[in-house]
């Protein structure tokens, strides 16, 4: 299933205002792979993932998604194969109401009223949000924002599913839901966020940014019980391999 | 603050418009078609008619009873804006002192008939539109709006409006607590800081837009909002333009009141 492939070849970047937030960056996720991208802030996190649908391309380098390179002409051909969860759900949701917002994808996608229909029920269906379908946006909660706004994404059925901080901002229980929902995919998935706990939850595989290049990557259970690691990224250990008295830490650094 | 109640009062009236009633079913291209034709009719009227036009109450009260909108609501807002009527009108009885006879043996001047019937189309009017938004979502005015043949591009406009307009105002409620909550009462710094204020509100205003629009390509945007809801104009929507049509054609053309009171009279005599 090599067109489930995701590569960066020494990508680098520079916004218009000079500044270089990507010194060369190389990575290769292959099918299935759920990947959390990790590092301080301005390290270089959002970057990258915006350069993954083709909204930002590399001043050099390459990024191929499955064999196709991209490049400007590529870009809505990219953009069916890998869907983006950004990080506000309000930018996410800018249709009247949940249905046309998970209907906007499939539709531009040319697909008949029927399908597109199927598709909305399902997409909605398995993120447990049917019964928002009729509702504007402004309406729901955070945690339905944030459900929603992986809906009108999972329902063009992109290869590759990538999210910037899938639970900013939710209430604990909220928060587990997403996880349960990430884990229920068989996409390939790329989560960047601060929230280590969530990526030991979700990732098998971690990628630490700093300073515009990958300073590490391996299984996520390593690289997030390496406190030294952690530090000097401005991270720390996920909570539950802190092992506080009273908690029991160290089971809790599961595969 | 007077900012964060005038957001209740939009967030209440959107939260009407999603009730389930048999006016919050009718097709919007209906609801649309009726109000604009009520407007029409009410502003034709000459401007000394006042009792002609009180049968077109009828109208927004019924609207107002079946959608199970609270009267007292609608009528606060309607208070609310008239100022706008009330200067409008405020000078009819000094520029129009002709008197007329309005009951036997009681006179007043014409402007003071012209002033009342402003109020009254005012208030009908007014009342309509709060009522048609009030029972029907703005995302269903807008597609019917779309089908009765406004472009895209303007509805499109204001989908948007309406999809942000809450985000903003609560992003402005908010940065304007902050700024409350550190200028103890002396409404913090005047003008100069709230041109700042909403210097920063139009910036992050426009950096919300890119990441939207960013979203939006992200999922095939190419210029053109889709939308596949397709209301269906039933036989009932037909019916309730057809009986509103021709009550307010009736209005129009019969002066409802005064045949009342004459036929009253005549079994009197």
């Amino acid at each position: 299933m090599s067109h489930h492939l995701l590569e960066f070849k020494d990508v680098r970047f520079r916004y218009p205002d000079g500044t270089e937030a990507l010194k060369g960056v190389s990575f290769l996720i292959t099918h299935g792979e759920s990947v959390g991208i990790v590092g301080a802030n301005g390290a270089g996190k959002s970057t990258v993932l915006l350069h993954m649908n083709g909204h930002l391309l590399p001043t050099s380098g390459t990024v191929n998604v499955g064999e196709v390179p991209l490049r400007k002409e590529t870009r809505s051909e990219i953009r069916r194969k890998v869907g983006v969860v950004f990080q506000n759900p309000d930018d996410q949701l800018f249709m009247p109401t949940v249905f046309d917002d998970v209907a906007f994808g499939p539709l531009n996608l040319g697909m008949p009223p029927d399908r597109v229909r199927e598709r909305v029920h399902e997409a909605l269906r398995q993120v447990n949000a049917l019964a928002l379908a009729d509702k504007p946006p402004h309406h729901l909660s955070g945690g339905e924002k944030s459900a929603v706004a992986i809906a009108t994404v999972i329902a063009m059925k992109p290869d590759i599913l990538v999210m910037d901080e899938p639970a900013a901002s939710l209430d604990p229980k909220s928060r587990r839901s997403v996880i349960g929902l990430l884990n229920s995919f068989a996409h390939s998935k790329i989560v960047a966020s601060h929230d280590l706990d969530l990526i030991l939850d979700v990732c098998a595989r971690c990628l630490v940014i700093r300073g515009g290049v990958i300073v590490a990557d391996g299984p996520a259970s390593e690289i997030l019980s390496d406190a030294m690691l952690l530090a000097e990224n401005n991270l720390e250990l996920p909570l539950t391999l802190q092992g506080r008295p009273g908690r029991a830490g160290r089971e809790g650094a599961r595969q | 603050m007077g900012f964060e109640t005038a957001y209740s009062g939009i967030g209440r009236l959107d939260r009407l418009s999603y009730r389930d009633t048999a006016v919050h079913r009718l097709d919007p291209r209906a609801k649309v078609v009726a109000t604009l034709l009520f407007v029409v009719v009410v502003v034709s009227f000459p401007k000394y008619e006042v009792l002609s036009l009180l049968p077109f109450f009828l109208f927004p009260i019924l609207i107002g009873a079946l959608g199970d909108i609270p009267a007292g609501f609608i009528a606060k807002k309607v208070v609310a804006v008239s100022p706008f009527a009330v200067f409008v009108g405020i000078f009819n009885p000094l520029f129009d002192p002709l008197t007329v006879a309005i009951a036997p043996g009681v006179s007043i001047s014409a402007g003071w008939v012209s002033f009342a019937s402003i109020l009254v189309k005012f208030a009908l009017t007014i009342s309509a539109a709060l009522l048609l938004i009030a029972t029907t979502s703005f995302p269903g005015i807008c597609r019917g709006l779309r089908r009765l043949g406004l472009p895209a591009i303007f509805v499109s406009q204001l989908l948007f409006l309406y999809r942000y307009l809450f985000v903003l105002m609560e992003e402005a409620i908010r940065v304007v607590r902050a700024r409350d909550m550190r200028s103890f009462g002396k409404r913090g710094g005047g003008m100069r800081v709230f041109v700042r204020i909403v210097g920063t509100l139009f910036l992050r205003t426009v950096e919300r837009a890119e990441r939207i629009y960013g979203a939006m390509l992200a999922r095939g945007f190419r210029g053109d909002v889709p939308s596949m809801r397709r209301e269906t104009f039933r036989p009932s929507d037909a019916f309730f333009l057809l009986a509103a049509g021709g009550f307010f054609a009736l209005c129009r053309v019969v002066p409802v009141p005064q045949t009342i009171g004459r036929l009253v009279r005549g079994f009197a005599g």
